[in-house]
């Protein structure tokens, strides 16, 4: 915590985000902590013990939920949300734990080269620095299935491009600062890209169409050029769940 | 042969919408949904669907169909919006009615204002929903006709091979406010900014930018001053929300927005003038208001009566011709009456 924080006490905090959204702040810094307060109070929230709440959407500190204003009030809401967090346990929330294969190729991995040298290393070193890392799912954002996954190993941390590109492959495995997330679609993207995953991360037809939830965690498995291509062509591939873990 | 509508010429970004799909926000999915649901309801009720059928959603340039198969009741709702049919056929049909249209029969859908309108058919498109919607999520690929605007040559089947309302219908043509304020409530943050900020923002006029789409309208004015950084923690992105990026200049974050995003947002417009943001063409101009929640949940309401009165407007579709016959022929019999009592 930094020392312009609020103390504890602070906790909660409610920002109104409109007449039919609250946003519910449990810290002020990027933490696996704090994210999985907010974890917990969005999978309590989901069994829906607030009339008139609609959904809700984790994000690294805070919660927005929505909900209709015709249903409840805001400051009927902030009481039952200041009592529901009041009462949550503390304890390791239970996580999945994933495997997903990535080709670290240059052929795939654009960028992978210039991360290696800017980071002091050989490409090898680089792959090896990545996967070595546990990933811990803060929030799907931006995109359907879009993983803001943290925390890449400290040589690796780097600011986003400089010229962003107006196409990068889905797929792709990209980094910048503390974050690493791979591309459910084709987009436009200024991170840099390392390596491609034949998982996919978004199928709008799947029981549980996104691959990851917040609170997940991830290692990265470097395969060869040639497994790639059998994973791919088999039609993508759903990864390795490694375990079911109290991890956080 | 199924009862289809085929498209001809594809008009610009035309799109299937319904009233979206809420509950996946959380996986990075936004709500979706017709830029402007109060008008998409009407196209709908004119042709005896739910509220929430997936409808066309088409600006700006409108576009031309053919029927297949068999008879089909259509309504055209919006703004300066009427159909036209193409030869060998003529005839014009305003917006608010439903038409009953023959198959082999072309026609198309003008449009003079920049409002968003809607074309429904009874019974809605044979479309597959996707996470529980016919809307279109283009960025994504999702939803909708195969995920993407109609292009040429698209044949859209519906629902229903012949059509089960008894006859065409009507309802009173809304009135929208022209030169709107825009209502908003202040946050989720408003303390990211500076007084001048803060009073350029409501005080100050905006228009929108050719750049807008359906993720966000792209505002343009005097820039709106920061009280210190533009970078946050990224945070979700309530449906109309304002975020202002490091250029001062705002935008208000529409149905297909981001979930999520990092720059401070100012503001956020309530839920009852979201359809009448949606439906302000680029280049208009606009300015903002602040209201509490207890002005905002009264428009809301305001607004509920308001479609249920225009709901309760829809009657079988007379022409007007005979209209102003059978006005005179009743006023004939009730005048009579009168007499015969006097």
């Amino acid at each position: 915590m930094t020392a312009s924080s609020p103390p504890a006490a602070a906790w909660p905090r409610f920002l109104p985000s409109g007449d039919a959204a609250l946003s519910v702040e449990l810290g002020d810094t990027i933490d696996r902590r704090i994210s999985a307060k907010v974890v917990r109070l969005h999978r309590h929230l989901r069994g829906g013990p607030l009339p008139g709440v609609i959904e809700t959407l984790p994000t690294f500190r805070s919660l927005l939920v929505r909900f209709d204003p015709r249903e409840t009030a805001p400051a009927a809401l902030c009481d039952a949300l200041t009592a529901i967090i009041g009462a949550m346990s503390d304890a390791p929330l239970p996580s999945r734990r994933w495997a997903i294969p990535v080709c670290y190729d240059p052929a795939f991995g654009l960028d992978i080269d210039e991360v290696a040298s800017l980071a002091g290393m050989s490409p090898a070193q680089a792959v090896e620095c990545q996967a070595s890392a546990i990933y811990y799912v803060y929030m799907i954002g931006f995109l359907p299935g879009y993983a803001y996954l943290g925390d890449t190993p400290e040589p690796l941390r780097l600011p986003r491009r400089k010229n962003p590109r107006t196409r990068v492959p889905p797929g792709s495995l990209a980094i910048a600062t503390a974050f690493a997330s791979v591309y459910p679609f084709e987009s436009p993207g200024g991170w840099h890209i390392i390596g491609r995953t034949p998982v996919s991360f978004f199928d709008a037809a799947a029981d549980e169409p996104a691959l990851l939830a917040p609170g997940d965690e991830i290692r990265f498995e470097p395969i060869a050029m040639d497994t790639y291509e059998a994973l791919h062509n088999a039609g993508g591939t759903r990864p390795r769940l490694l375990g079911q873990e109290a991890a956080i | 042969m199924t009862t289809a509508l085929a498209i001809i010429a594809p008009g610009l970004g035309v799109t299937v919408q319904d009233l979206g799909r809420p509950g996946f926000q959380a996986i990075g999915v936004p709500p979706g949904g017709a830029l402007d649901p109060v008008t998409l309801r009407l196209a709908n009720w004119l042709t005896g669907n739910a509220e929430g059928e997936g409808a066309l959603e088409m600006r700006f340039s409108g576009p031309s169909f053919e029927l297949h198969g068999g008879e089909a009741h259509l309504a055209v709702a919006g703004e300066g919006a009427w159909i036209e049919l193409m030869p060998p056929y003529e005839g014009r049909y305003p917006a608010y009615r439903s038409v009953m249209m023959k198959p082999g029969q072309r026609f198309r859908v003008a449009i003079k204002g920049g409002g968003p309108c809607y074309l429904a058919v009874e019974g809605g498109f044979a479309i597959p929903p996707v996470l529980g919607s016919l809307s279109t999520l283009a960025v994504a690929g999702l939803g909708g006709f195969q995920g993407r605007a109609l292009v040429m040559g698209d044949v859209l089947p519906l629902r229903l091979a012949a059509p089960e309302l008894p006859g065409e219908q009507a309802l009173r043509p809304p009135k929208f406010a022209s030169a709107p304020a825009i209502r908003v409530m202040l946050g989720p943050q408003d303390t990211h900014f500076t007084p001048e900020g803060l009073s350029t923002f409501l005080g100050e006029p905006f228009t929108i930018s050719h750049l807008s789409d359906r993720m966000g309208l792209r505002l343009e004015g005097k820039a709106v001053e920061h009280a210190g950084s533009f970078d946050l923690i990224s945070d979700g992105n309530a449906h109309g929300a304002i975020q202002v990026p490091g250029s001062g200049q705002p935008i208000v974050l529409m149905a297909d927005r981001g979930t999520t995003g990092g720059y401070p947002k100012i503001a956020t417009v309530i839920s009852a003038d979201l359809p009448l943001l949606g439906r302000l063409p680029p280049g208009a101009a606009l300015r903002f208001k602040a209201v509490t929640q207890a002005e905002a949940v009264e428009a809301l309401r305001a607004q509920d009566a308001m479609l249920a009165s225009l709901k309760a407007s829809i009657a079988p579709y007379r022409d007007p011709g005979e209209e102003l016959a059978r006005a005179l022929l009743e006023e004939n019999i009730i005048s009579g009456v009168a007499d015969a009592q006097s």
